[in-house]
């Protein structure tokens, strides 16, 4: 009955434009490569998650994304439009990281400010009742938690109706909570077919909350597809065992059995990447006299770290994992 | 502004989602003078302070009834104290933009469709809001405790003080993007107090190599227009170009500053 949706979900004639097109992005800061070469085209609906260790070019991505900094090299579209034209139409919207909210506003007042620099913007209590703020619109802005204000810039981004929300690490610096609230508003609204894309630097929220995970590090896209598809970059597990005094023969008869993926000596202990931990631990047990056998499962965690490629303790694990960027 | 909007089917709704134009957003206007009416601090430094000073030094009896040519001596005084709120006024109107970038405030709009002009417009016009309150607290107070002169002669100083005070809405404005401390009032209010000697406002300048280099200052000239319909003394030249020149200074420093802050990295 108060149903307020009158604007039409945008039914594109012909060949639609994508939501996000970047292509050979550049960015420099002095000797700093921020950005070195990322080309991304996200199509209208998709859910993504921008995934990287922090410093790998998110947020100076995202910058270029919204017209708040050019490019060196490498050109930015949002739905067909340069991006300083996507934010005047109100066509894309983003939640920044943190700041841009005036303290000794209220909740209200500051959703109402904003209304007003939009020519055509969805009613206050509507996006206060979606954002879930709805109960603390006359509270200060400095009185609320983070995650509150938060809340409140993702209320602020749904003011134009947009076609795309960007989101800039939404939940750092967030409690749990927070955290879950501010996902929970955040995809009560994507089913209503909004393009997202979310940097993070949370494992667990590009896997729980998007389609599509890109995998950032260094400023380069180092892995790009569908959560299922990134997880099995990760699939597997390891079995390890002490085997001293190895021949090359007992190696090559490891490699050569099925699920094997890779193989590796360290010190004393043989160690094998494979998707048939069993027959690798049947086979260790039985043909060889090796001893002393782990099996260990390997996490999102792992493949984000191999291929992310950030922490020392990960580099061991790259070799078999690592695709090319 | 539609003319130049893209046709194609695919952004049919580009014409309706065309950004606002104009300078002028009521509500962003309205929602500025509340928060200002909030700041307990700039309403004691702008509100309270000069009609206090003014009560201090201005209504000595004498004062009453001492002439400096078109009115009394505590009309000279309420008038240099009109100028001096409504110079801290309008600095800190305009060095607000500081503080709003610090915090990120000024970024976030960049998110949105308002025009920077119209962020600026709207800074300065709150700035000169609180300058004419300024004017007209220190006007009345000092109507009520002596100050006397031809109500034409009044009424012109104090709209000279309001209106010279644009001056220093570009001075604050300015310093707000030049400087990136969140504190740029606390540079400012001493700033605003040594103008205010080096204008006369709170006590003559007399002779020495103070008054000489107080000449320069933005001020001074100010100071000498403010109550030239008082003295009846006229205007020199000198004063028009101080004016005039520390006017396009600010103006232009603040348009400079402005324009790197809202151009893309």
């Amino acid at each position: 009955m108060t149903f307020t949706d009158t604007l039409p979900t945008p039914a594109p004639a012909g060949p639609s434009p994508l939501a996000i097109d970047l292509r050979g992005l550049h960015k420099s800061f002095g000797t700093v490569r921020a950005v070195d070469g990322i080309d991304l085209a996200v199509s209208p609906g998709e859910v993504v998650a921008f995934l990287g260790p922090n410093g790998a070019g998110k947020t100076t991505t995202i910058d270029m994304l919204l017209g708040l900094a050019n490019p060196d090299q490498g050109s930015v579209s949002v739905l067909g439009l340069e991006p300083g034209r996507a934010i005047a139409e109100g066509r894309v919207s983003a939640v920044m990281q943190s700041g841009g909210l005036l303290k000794d506003l209220t909740v209200g007042e500051t959703v109402e400010l904003t209304a007003s620099f939009f020519r055509s913007a969805r009613s206050v209590p509507e996006v206060l009742t979606r954002a879930g703020i709805a109960d603390i619109a006359d509270r200060r802005v400095g009185k609320c938690s983070g995650g509150q204000q938060q809340r409140l810039r993702f209320a602020l981004a749904l003011l134009p109706d947009p076609d795309v929300i960007v989101l800039d690490e939404p939940t750092t610096g967030m409690d749990v909570e927070g955290r879950r609230d501010f996902w929970t508003a955040l995809r009560a609204d994507a089913s209503r077919g909004r393009t997202i894309l979310f940097a993070t630097h949370y494992l667990e929220e590009a896997d729980a909350y998007a389609d599509r995970i890109v995998l950032v590090s260094r400023g380069k896209i180092v892995a790009d597809g569908s959560a299922a598809q990134i997880k099995n970059l990760a699939s597997g597990r390891i079995v390890s065992a002490s085997l001293p005094d190895i021949t090359p023969a007992q190696t090559a008869a490891v490699e050569s059995l099925p699920g094997v993926q890779g193989v590796e000596l360290r010190g004393d202990r043989i160690l094998v990447r494979t998707s048939d931990s069993d027959g690798v631990a049947r086979h260790l047990l039985t043909s060889t006299t090796a001893s002393d056998v782990e099996i260990t499962a390997r996490g999102l965690e792992d493949a984000f770290l191999a291929l992310t490629g950030d922490h020392a303790e990960a580099d061991e694990a790259t070799e078999t994992t690592r695709s090319n960027a | 502004m539609s003319a130049t909007a893209p046709t194609t089917s695919t952004i049919a709704t580009s014409t309706d989602r065309a950004p606002r134009t104009g300078l002028v957003n009521v509500r962003f206007l309205g929602v500025e003078l509340r928060r200002l009416v909030r700041n307990r601090r700039t309403v004691v430094f702008t509100l309270v302070m000069p009609p206090v000073f003014f009560l201090l030094f201005g209504t000595a009896e004498d004062y009453t009834t001492q002439s400096v040519g078109h009115a009394n001596v505590t009309a000279y005084i309420m008038v240099s104290m009109a100028l001096y709120g409504a110079m801290i006024a309008t600095t800190s109107g305009g060095a607000s933009v500081s503080v709003e970038r610090a915090q990120g405030w000024t970024r976030q709009l960049r998110l949105t469709p308002l025009r920077p002009s119209t962020y600026v417009f709207t800074k300065v016009a709150v700035a000169m809001v609180m300058g004419l309150a300024a004017v007209i607290v220190v006007g009345g107070v000092g109507l009520a405790s002596g100050a006397t002169g031809g109500a034409r002669v009044l009424a012109e100083s104090l709209v000279l003080a309001w209106v010279g005070s644009v001056v220093f809405a570009a001075f604050g404005l300015f310093m707000g993007y030049l400087l990136p401390s969140e504190n740029v009032m606390q540079i400012l209010g001493p700033s605003l107090a040594l103008l205010a000697f080096a204008g006369g406002l709170f006590v003559p300048l007399g002779e020495g190599v103070f008054a000489t280099l107080a000449k320069f200052t933005p001020t001074y000239g100010l100071a000498e227009l403010v109550r030239a319909p008082l003295t009846g003394d006229g205007v020199s030249i000198w004063a028009v170009v101080n004016v005039v020149a520390w006017a396009a200074v600010f103006g232009f420093g603040a348009a400079w500053r402005f324009r790197r802050d809202t151009a893309r990295v």
